[in-house]
This record gives structure tokens, C-alpha cells and sequence, in this order.
């Protein structure tokens, strides 16, 4: 009966499969030093810029993919890839501006665009394909000296802050797709929040990759000065297609004294169809660095999408008595595959990270917990926590937990638990017997086991990420 | 109401009901005792639609409705509860979501509107009051960590909130002291109005002291082998089974 049961539940359509008619331009697919010099003209880039492009480039040249992975990643031609597309009208100035179709599909996301949305209170840069096309509250903001827009108008207009923290948490080479989005990033997210700053609202990027054979390759960094606070969000998704499309994304974060910042993803890229062609390969490098004494970040993601999940949103806890956190949920079904987790850097004093990774798969899915906790030799008193844990539905699928410690310091105090454990037909038949359906049964029980972390995600985001959890298990138990 | 004709049930291959049939109507409480192995729970397990069990041949019917044709939780909705004998735990599954969902998705089944959050949180309150719920269990996940004694209330307050027309109660006295088993029967008292059908499955007479049957039934081999009243009962708990056999 399982077999029965969790062979249905994996069977719902990607809702965000549509693709929007836009006029687009596009860059003939190939990669070479004439495509990155391209891409900084393109985006009218000051020479630093351009610098730092071609620098990533000719070491990406002579770097390899990572094989450490838990994944089966087929060959990437990546010379068959386009770097570059925008919708074609540029420069806007306000919403009015915008092609109706863009806006149109925005809409269809479920996206804040308007100013109307005011209520919501989040402000939002939505970021389509390459090109950054609308900014909301970026007044509301200023008013506070905070600044959130494009990571190219960032470089335009706040050059001297995007030079000094651009590449100083993930360094452009850091590794082959950090070095790659560093020689190709196209657009993105800047947000500096000044001193002593609280920032007032939720910021939030959109990301989506629209037209056919691009890869999206976008940059966010995020400066919290000291004392300050933000929270933001960023929520992805891409059309039903075939091919397998390319994403590569570089998110630094900079968290300076008794500063704090929390980030915030759920990922809905398109994870391909049930027959596991198409979908998203997702290879994102995500770090932050609490540089200030007592600083904090908190990384809160829900995975459900992408064919292929290489992610391992980090922090560095440098300064004295910081702290860190990492919340995860991910969720693979049909032949999605997922190696995700966190690696936690201890070197300031007094400093302590909590792990809490729940990982759920379904279908023929493969999903890997990977972390790393490291103490280092100068880190008195690092405290750890990690858990992970594992919920396998059906018996198809595959649940693997990656946990490495170095700790290079006596007084260190590191924990880790792991469980697995699987959804019962008892307990579907219970919910079942109370006049409530198997799907609505799974999602109850998968959220219910997720809600640690689901009680991290703002409000904003909650109920759209519980609603993904289950739409990602349907058809996965019948 | 309940109307069972010729029951075949397998499990695995394997026949458990070998042709019951079963008239159960509005107000009425049916007791079906029996030896181990006899095919009670088989019988409760059926009419609810648990999929490990398999019809055969016969038919089951509730209110003229073909229920074999039913999802487990369109019975549900329809108005059957059954009591479990093991109850499920369910990690990180608040009562108060649990049964908030059960209620709304009877309620879409029934084509009303979904209880506001105040009025669902009032109408726990009630029920709970009545069947001496605490509030440290249903601030709990789903059966998680609570006694069997504890559960067992549970399944009676979860049948209060969902008000059936049918209850189905299997083994509800096993494994409870006479403190809980008390408790645990005025509960259903409590609840029993006259339109309302009770289907008792219990192995002991004791039970029957606190909720008493209108019929009892004897259960061998898979099927009903004497029906009689409440005196049937007392009987057999001289006597046991083997005179039946």
C-alpha cells in the first residue's frame, strides 16, 4: 500500500511553468574574454569592474567542477549557454514604463510590484532573466539612508561601496561557479544598511529566468553597517522547459558590529518533469561573514525546486561573541537531486552557530545533507548544534547526511543528532479517518516535521512555503 | 442507517469475515463481542475503508449510500468516527491544527464555510469541557509522548469536536484502569443523542457496565454467530465463548 500511496503524491504540475512573450535581447551563446568585455559595456561598467570580470575568467578557465558532490551532474556545455539576456526596453524610470508583460508575469507570481502593495510592507527588486526591472519603495528607504537597488545601478551610483565589499566574502575564485558568476553575473540585488539602522520592511528579490537557453548569473551583497538590522527575502522560479538551464549565484553578506541580518530563500526553480527531463541546475555560493563583534546572521531556506542542488549558505563567525544560524528545509521528489547544508567557520572568540536541516525526499530523489563545522585554533568557547534530519517517503529515494567537524580548539563544545525517520500508512490512514484527504494528510505531516524551520521564515513567506512543501509531495503518496 | 449484507473481508490472501451481515439503526448501540482473532477489528477496520483489507463479495451501505465506493475520508465526512484500538502518533502536528483541518475539510465536504479561527477555538473549548479534556494534551503534536489512557480520551474528544452519526469504538476499554475507563465511557454517554448509532467492539463485558447496548452481538470465525440484548453479555462473561462455537 506505501508503493500505492507514494506513487501518487509525487504527480502535481509546476504551477510557475509558463513563459512570458516578451521581446528579448540576447547574446549568441558562447563564453570567452570578448563575451565578459561585452556584458561590462553592456552594463556601461568602470574599468575596476571590468578587472575583476577578467580576472575570475581566466582563472574559471583553469578551474574544474566540483566531483566531491553527492550528485550525477551530466555534462554542462558551457559554451552552448547564452550570458546575457534582458527584455529589451531599458532604463525605466517608473512602473508605467515597464512592459505590461513583464509586469503581467510579475503578477502572476504573486509579486508586490505596485505601489498599491504598500500594505504588505515588503520592497521588493524583481530580477528577470539578467536585468534588474523594478525597484519598489527605493524612496521609502532612502528616506533612512538605506539603500537597496540593482546590483548594476549599485555599481553606477554607490561604486566606492560596491569596491570595497564586492569578492570579500566569496573572492571570485573561490570556487568554479563563484568564479564563473564572477566573471559573468549579469545582475542582482545591493542593499547597505547605514549605522544604527533598523531597517523598516522586508526587502525581497525575485528572481526568474525567462527566455530559453540562458543562464541566469545573479550577484546580491548585502552590507549591514553597525548596529543595524535587515531582513530579506528571495524567491526564484523559471518555466517549464525541457533543456536544463544554468544558475549560478554568488550572495555575499557583510554584518558588521552588533549588527544582524537574516536571509531568507525559498527556492521554486523549475526541478524538471516526472520524468526528471528539464528542470534547473542550481550551483549557488552563499557566504556571510559576521565581522563585527556580536554581530548575527541567520540563514532560513525552503528548497523545493531545481533538478540539481549544490548550495551551502555559510557564515564566517569572525568577530567576538557572534552568532550564526542555518534553517533548512529541502525537498526532492521524482529525480530531482540535492547536496545542501552550511559550513560554520569559528574563529573569533565566544562564538556560536545552530544547525537545523530537514531534509525530505520522495519519488527517485536524491538528497545529501553536507556541513561543516570548523573551530579554529584562537576560537574560545565555540558552541555548535546541528541537527539532521532525514523523512523518506517511499522506498525509492535516497537521504544522506555529510556532517565534518575540525575543531582546532579544546575548549570547543560541538554537538550533532540525526534522525530518520518515514511517514507511516497508519498515519495517513489516521488523518484519512478524520475526513482528511492523503494529500492534505502529507502536507500536514511533512510541515509538521519541517516546522522548526518553517517557524523561522517571516510571515510574509510562511504560508507560501508551506503551501510549496506539499505541492512539491503531491502524487508522491496516493 | 448501517446496513451490511454478506461481508466477505481477506487480508493478505487470507479470509476474515466469511459473510456478516449487520442491521444498524438511527439511536441504536450494538455491542460485537467475540474471542481473539474472531474478525472485530476486521469489521471496524472495513466499514471504515482501511485499504490493508480486502472486499470480496457483499456490501456495506450508510444512509443508502454505497460506502465501498467511498475514499476512507469520504466516510469520514459522511459521519462514521472510528475509535482506534492503537492510536497514530504524529511528531510536530498540533491537536488544535490537526483537528482544525478535520473540521474544515468536513465542512467543505458538506458545502459550508470554514470555521473562523475564534469560532473553532470556542467550539474546542465546549468539547473539551465535556469529555474533561485537558489543555496540556491538545496543546500537544497528535498522540505524541501521551499515555494509552491519554489517547484513548483523546479518540473520544477528537469524536466529540467531529460529531459523527456513527461511532465506531474498537476495543476502547483495553489497556485502561477502571478510573479511565470511566472517564472515558461518560464521554460517549455524553455524547450519545437519539439519532446517533454506536458499533461497541470489545473483547470484556466490563464496558458494557458503563455504556449499555441495545444489542450484542457474538462474533466467530467471521461472522455473527448469536445476537441478543444486554443479557447476552453477562452470559457469555459466565459461560465464554466456547458454547457458541
Amino acid at each position: 500500500m506505501s508503493d500505492a500511496i507514494i506513487h501518487e503524491v509525487t504527480q502535481s504540475e509546476y504551477k510557475y511553468g509558463f513563459t512570458t512573450d516578451i521581446e528579448t535581447e540576447v547574446i549568441p551563446p558562447g563564453l570567452n574574454e570578448d563575451v565578459v568585455r561585452l556584458i561590462s559595456t553592456k552594463k556601461n561598467e568602470p574599468e575596476w569592474m571590468l578587472e575583476f570580470r577578467l580576472k575570475a575568467f581566466r582563472q574559471w578557465q583553469k578551474m574544474k567542477m566540483p566531483d566531491w558532490t553527492h550528485l550525477n551532474i551530466p555534462e554542462i556545455d558551457y559554451q552552448s549557454i547564452s550570458y546575457y539576456a534582458a527584455p529589451q526596453k531599458k532604463s525605466i524610470s517608473s512602473l508605467d514604463e515597464v512592459d505590461p508583460e513583464i509586469l503581467a508575469t510579475f503578477e502572476k507570481l504573486g509579486i508586490p510590484l505596485e505601489e498599491q502593495k504598500i500594505l504588505s510592507g515588503i520592497a521588493v527588486d524583481a530580477v528577470m532573466d539578467s536585468v534588474s526591472v523594478k525597484t519598489t519603495f527605493k524612496e521609502t528607504l532612502a528616506e533612512k539612508g538605506i539603500i537597496f537597488c540593482s546590483f548594476s545601478e549599485a555599481v553606477q551610483e554607490h561604486p566606492d561601496l560596491v569596491k570595497k565589499f564586492l569578492g570579500t566574502v566569496v573572492p571570485a575564485c573561490d570556487n568554479f561557479f563563484a568564479a564563473l558568476n564572477s566573471a559573468v553575473f549579469s545582475d542582482g540585488s545591493f542593499v547597505y544598511i547605514p549605522k544604527g539602522v533598523r531597517c523598516p520592511m522586508e526587502l525581497s528579490t525575485y528572481f526568474r529566468i525567462n527566455t530559453q537557453n540562458t543562464g541566469q548569473f545573479e550577484r546580491t551583497l548585502i552590507v549591514a553597517d553597525d548596529e543595524s538590522y535587515v531582513s530579506y527575502l528571495e524567491g526564484c522560479t523559471a518555466p517549464q522547459r525541457d533543456e536544463n538551464q544554468l544558475h549560478a549565484a554568488v550572495v555575499e553578506i557583510i554584518a558588521m558590529k552588533h549588527a544582524e541580518v537574516k536571509y531568507s530563500t525559498v527556492q521554486n526553480w523549475y526541478p524538471g518533469d516526472k520524468e526528471g527531463n528539464g528542470g534547473v541546475y542550481n550551483f549557488v555560493t552563499k557566504r556571510g561573514i559576521c565581522k563585527g563583534e556580536s554581530s548575527h546572521i541567520s540563514w532560513t531556506q525552503v528548497e523545493t525546486g531545481s533538478a540539481i542542488t549544490w548550495k551551502y549558505p555559510s557564515c564566517i563567525l569572525m568577530g567576538d561573541n557572534s552568532t550564526a544560524e542555518f534553517y533548512s528545509v529541502a525537498v526532492t521528489n521524482h529525480f530531482q537531486q540535492a547536496d545542501t547544508g552550511t559550513k560554520m567557520i569559528h574563529l573569533g572568540k565566544n562564538t556560536s552557530s545552530r544547525i537545523i536541516s530537514k531534509g525530505i525526499s520522495a519519488g527517485l530523489s536524491q538528497n545529501s545533507y553536507r556541513g561543516l563545522v570548523k573551530v579554529g585554533a584562537n576560537a574560545e568557547n565555540a558552541r555548535n548544534f546541528s541537527q539532521c534530519d532525514s523523512m523518506l517517503l517511499g522506498d525509492k529515494c535516497g537521504a544522506h547526511t555529510f556532517p565534518y567537524m575540525e575543531i582546532n580548539n579544546e575548549s570547543a563544545i560541538v554537538e550533532h543528532e540525526a534522525t530518520t525517520s518515514k511517514i507511516s500508512e497508519d498515519q495517513i490512514f489516521y488523518c484519512n479517518q478524520r475526513g482528511i484527504s492523503t494529500e492534505d494528510a502529507i502536507g500536514l505531516i511533512v510541515n509538521g516535521y519541517a516546522k522548526e524551520v518553517m517557524d523561522k521564515l517571516p510571515m510574509e513567506f510562511a504560508v507560501e512555503a508551506q503551501k510549496l512543501l506539499q505541492i512539491s509531495l503531491e502524487g508522491s503518496v496516493g | 442507517m448501517l446496513e451490511i449484507k454478506n461481508l466477505h473481508v481477506s487480508i493478505d490472501g487470507k479470509e476474515i469475515l466469511k459473510g456478516l451481515s449487520l442491521t444498524v439503526k438511527p439511536g441504536e448501540t450494538h455491542a460485537i463481542m467475540g474471542p481473539n482473532g474472531s474478525g472485530k477489528s476486521t469489521l471496524a477496520s472495513t466499514i471504515v475503508g482501511n485499504p490493508a483489507f480486502e472486499v470480496t463479495s457483499g456490501s456495506i451501505t450508510f444512509e443508502g449510500k454505497n460506502l465501498l465506493e467511498k475514499d476512507p475520508e469520504e466516510r469520514a465526512n459522511e459521519g462514521i468516527f472510528l475509535s482506534f484500538q492503537y492510536p497514530v502518533e504524529i511528531p510536530g502536528v498540533s491537536m488544535v491544527n490537526f483537528m482544525r483541518t478535520a473540521i474544515n475539510e468536513q465542512r467543505k465536504y458538506r458545502k459550508l464555510p470554514p470555521m473562523s479561527a475564534s469560532d473553532f477555538l470556542r467550539f474546542m473549548r465546549e468539547k473539551k469541557a465535556l469529555v474533561d479534556m485537558d489543555n496540556k494534551l491538545t496543546n500537544r503534536s497528535v498522540n505524541e509522548g501521551f499515555s494509552g489512557g491519554e489517547k484513548k480520551k483523546n479518540e473520544i474528544f477528537q469524536m466529540a469536536m467531529l460529531e459523527p452519526k456513527l461511532a465506531i469504538l474498537d476495543e476502547t476499554d483495553s489497556g485502561l484502569d477502571i478510573d479511565a475507563l470511566r472517564i472515558v465511557a461518560n464521554g460517549v454517554n455524553k455524547l450519545k443523542t437519539p439519532e446517533k448509532s454506536t458499533i461497541l467492539i470489545t473483547h470484556y463485558q466490563r464496558l458494557l457496565e458503563y455504556i449499555v447496548p441495545d444489542y450484542v452481538h457474538v462474533l466467530h470465525d467471521g461472522k455473527i454467530v448469536k445476537s441478543g440484548t444486554k443479557e447476552l453479555a453477562l452470559e457469555l462473561e459466565t459461560k465464554g465463548y466456547d458454547w457458541l462455537k
